[in-house]
């Protein structure tokens, strides 16, 4: 079933097109990976789908409903959760607040302070972030900040979750942790859309890879093909695939 | 009829004139120095009470006094923005940090400004007569020193233009207005800059008290009104962008003049008010803004 | 965090401390001065306006300078119908009309940037107070109006009972999931706004209620004026104070403001006697001198030497 798709999507900043007449599906279970150099309008994508911006012209759609012009919060709560290239956690809240804001306002059905305390703690757990769960979020080290916006984000129940270059200024080992929670995650029934530059973690991990250049869609396929494509060779002059950051 | 309209629009010009020349100020001192500078009104206070000092009490001729207040006024608003604001700059963790924190010290100057005025001063009214006499310009009648005061306001603001165009210090103010890190990086003193940035802001607002002691009756807490309007001025002409200030000043000028003449005065406020929430759901950056 | 610790071990001695000091200061008025009850009167005012700002402004981060406004508001809404009602509605429409005019300020504002809210509420207490002279001299063709007088006791009582509604409240929403809601937009607003918080709202709601406590308290000290006018009951001043008071306190806890208040009426009473003149400037170089170097107030510098002795961090609860 198809989850998320877009039509024609496209968002200008003043004269310059970030994300240039984009069309786009994703189907549901699925790992998508996004990828393209610097400045091809990843996460300007990922902002249009979670409402940060509208597109123009262009259309969004999520499960068959129509979300180009919600509004963040709502469409948080129509079930898709992101991650943030640049961490945005709550630095001064204890990491088990941060993760039950999530708890208490990701759904439209709202639930028991018991209820959202407990969540957190399962979720504290699943990512591996239990014996922190009273330290200020800001003495996280990076990685686990990181996981501390996955887990905020799981909170939120969503079916969809767009992943932000998660593994981005993380060492080999916690690469290799971070591909692990995504597939757990994958397991778990959720959808996924993840940004990376990380070559090796998309090619384990995602079913299907959409390439970006320029604000347009250059390539679509399975990481094969994709390995295969002049096309994407061409862009990404001089980028060993088979290595990692 | 003729009348009518030269009075509205002459009347919007003569008042776009101080206009101008506050949000011109206060748009250095914000858009540039990143300083929002609440207590402005009170530099056009100090400006005008100096004034008033000088010509009631030392017959000094008004218009000479803004050789004097001038100065004054540049060199207070230097050292202030040296010492406080560049301090607050350096111990911030963010702009936005920044940008509040000044904010609030701002609001702390106004209320010594205020009342160190009050204290020289006094708090009663003041106010004196100089070239008050009628001007006919085509059957709408003005105080002389009103166009003098335009004359003077449109000056200054020329003046500084050149300045800004044509002078090293100028390019590097207007660097700095771009992109100030950058402007850091390429050699230009940053604290300097932006320190006479403020310094100028402050100037800006002293001359213009100066000028409109000549027309209106001073009283110690003057200076909130000009605030709010050269604020809503540098929102209006965009913000970050001095020429856009100058122009939403003269923009605002008319508005007030407009409303002033068909509805009442004391609306003029409310007018601007709904200006500005209009332009700020509509268009926030304003007429010529970047940001 | 869960539920209100009012079982909770911790609780139990300062919940204790709060008790006897209700008691006594319920029991005041019958054996102090005068002077100490007005003085009370004029303590519980600060502490309101200064508890109420920090409900909203402190966690979001957004600076509102609309204090003055919204008292002014309730100073108004006394004089105009202060005459014909009693005191608890007169309290309830000055609350009700701050309340409403908060929830179309906010509504407007903040959907924009801290900024720009804060530059509109600075000039909200100037264009409310134009617009009412306006007003007296083209339609209700009234200049200024007389106020009921209420006795000292009465507006001690009542503004006792508004300060202990405002506390409890105050109370409630920092242990509630909407003042978690709160903090996560001064956290990080992009991040709740995607995490299912409709940040316009909830920024809207807390500053509405913490206008409806300032209204309140407006229309109560409007009976300390006997004669009021758009620029008597507006008064920049009534914006100023209170954050200094909350800056100088510390908003990081609860007690922060009420401290901050509390010492800086008292400050004001003792200056206001002996230099007058003066008192303002003094306030206005307390105010830089916080900003400059007391970024969390007295109550945070407190904070930091208890954390020295005990040794050890603590998250920001």
């Amino acid at each position: 079933m198809r989850i998320l798709d877009g039509k024609g999507v496209t968002k200008y900043f003043g004269g310059l097109a970030a994300v240039d007449d984009v069309d786009f599906h994703v189907d549901q279970g699925e790992v998508v990976g996004l990828i393209g150099p610097n400045g091809a309008g990843k996460t300007t994508l990922f902002n249009l789908i979670s409402a940060t911006y509208a597109p123009k012209p262009g259309i969004i759609r999520f499960k068959d409903t129509n979300i180009t012009h919600k509004k963040p919060y709502q469409i948080c709560r129509m079930g898709i959760a992101r991650t943030f290239q640049i961490v945005k956690i709550f630095a001064n809240l204890p990491v088990i607040e941060n993760v039950r804001v999530g708890a208490f306002f990701g759904e439209s059905i709202s639930v028991s302070s018991a209820t959202a305390t407990k969540e957190s703690l399962e979720l504290l757990e699943y990512v591996g972030l239990s014996e922190v769960a009273n330290t200020p979020a800001r003495d996280l080290t990076l990685a686990n900040q990181k996981r501390l916006e996955v887990a905020r984000a799981l909170a939120t129940k969503p079916e969809l979750l767009l992943l932000d270059e998660l593994m981005a200024g993380l060492n080999q080992t916690e690469v290799a942790e971070a591909m692990q929670l995504i597939t757990s995650i994958r397991d778990k029934g959720i959808t996924i859309v993840m940004i990376e530059h990380v070559m090796k973690a998309i090619m384990n991990v995602c079913d299907r890879i959409i390439v970006l250049h320029h604000g347009k869609k250059i390539a679509e396929g399975t990481p094969q093909e994709i390995t295969h494509s002049e096309k994407v060779i061409e862009v990404y002059l001089g980028e060993d695939h088979a290595g990692s950051e | 009829m003729l009348v009518t309209f030269l009075d509205v629009v002459i009347g919007g010009l003569l008042l776009g004139g101080i206009f101008a020349l506050i949000a011109v100020g206060l748009s250095l001192q914000y858009g540039v120095a990143r300083v929002l500078n609440i207590a402005h009104g009170e530099f056009i206070l100090l400006g005008a009470m100096s004034t008033w000092w000088l010509h009631t009490v030392h017959g000094v001729n008004p218009l000479v006094s803004l050789a004097i207040t001038g100065p004054a006024t540049f060199i207070i608003g230097f050292l202030i923005h040296r010492t406080l604001f560049q301090r607050l700059r350096s111990t911030s963790a963010s702009t936005g940090a920044f940008e509040g924190r000044s904010m609030l010290a701002a609001f702390g100057l106004l209320f010594i400004i205020q009342n160190v005025v009050i204290l020289i001063w006094g708090a009663d009214i003041k106010s004196y007569s100089y070239y008050a006499f009628p001007v006919n310009l085509g059957g709408a009648v003005f105080g002389a020193n009103r166009l003098v005061i335009f004359g003077f306001a449109v000056a200054i603001g020329l003046i500084f233009y050149l300045f800004l165009a044509r002078t090293r210090q100028g390019k590097a103010i207007r660097a700095a207005a771009q992109d100030t890190a950058t402007a850091g990086l390429m050699g230009i003193n940053i604290k300097w800059v932006l320190a006479l940035c403020f310094g100028f802001g402050a100037m800006m607002a002293g001359l213009a008290g100066s000028l409109l002691s000549m027309t209106i009756s001073l009283n110690s807490a003057m200076g909130l009104k000009y605030t709010i309007i050269a604020v809503i001025v540098v929102v209006l002409g965009g913000m970050g962008s001095i020429p856009g200030s100058f122009i939403g000043g003269f923009i605002l000028g008319l508005v007030g003049s407009i409303v002033s003449y068909y509805l009442d005065s004391l609306l003029q406020l409310a007018a601007y008010y709904g200006l500005f929430m209009i332009l700020l759901l509509v268009r926030p950056a304003g007429i010529l803004g970047k940001k | 965090m869960n539920s209100i610790p009012f079982i909770s071990k911790r609780a139990l001695v300062p919940g204790f401390i709060i008790l006897i000091l209700l008691i006594l200061l319920a029991a005041a008025p019958s054996y102090s001065s005068a002077y100490f009850v007005i003085l009370m009167g004029d303590v519980f005012m600060y502490i309101i306006l200064t508890v109420s700002w920090t409900i909203f402004s402190g966690p979001t981060g957004y600076i509102s300078l609309a204090t003055a406004a919204f008292f002014g508001i309730g100073v108004y809404a006394s004089a105009v119908a202060g005459n014909e009602f009693p005191l608890l509605v007169v309290i309830g429409l000055g609350g009700l009309a701050s309340f409403g005019i908060a929830l179309l300020v906010g509504f407007l504002t903040l959907r924009l940037k801290g900024i720009y809210f804060a530059i509109f509420t600075f000039g909200l207490v100037t264009l409310i107070e134009t617009f009412l002279r306006w007003w007296e001299l083209n339609i209700s063709h009234t200049i200024g109006r007389v106020v009921v007088y209420v006795d000292n006791t009465t507006v001690y009582y009542v503004m006792f009972i508004i300060l202990v509604v405002l506390m409890l409240t105050a109370f409630i929403i920092r242990h509630s999931r909407f003042g978690l809601a709160l903090q996560s937009i001064g956290e990080h607003e992009e991040a709740a706004a995607h995490i299912g918080i409709n940040v316009t709202v909830v920024k809207t709601i807390a500053f509405a209620i913490s206008a409806f406590f300032m209204g309140a308290a407006g229309a109560v000290m409007a009976t300390r004026w006997t004669y009021i006018e758009p620029s008597i009951a507006f008064n920049p001043l009534y914006s100023f104070i209170p954050v200094l008071m909350a800056i100088f306190g510390g908003m990081g806890q609860l007690y922060g403001p009420v401290i901050g208040a509390t010492i800086f009426t008292y400050l004001k009473e003792k200056l206001i006697t002996e230099i007058p003149e003066l008192y303002m400037v003094i306030f206005g170089v307390v105010m830089v001198i916080a900003i400059l170097y007391l970024p969390d107030g007295l109550v945070g510098i407190v904070q930091k030497l208890w954390t020295r002795i005990r040794g050890g961090k603590r998250a920001h609860t």
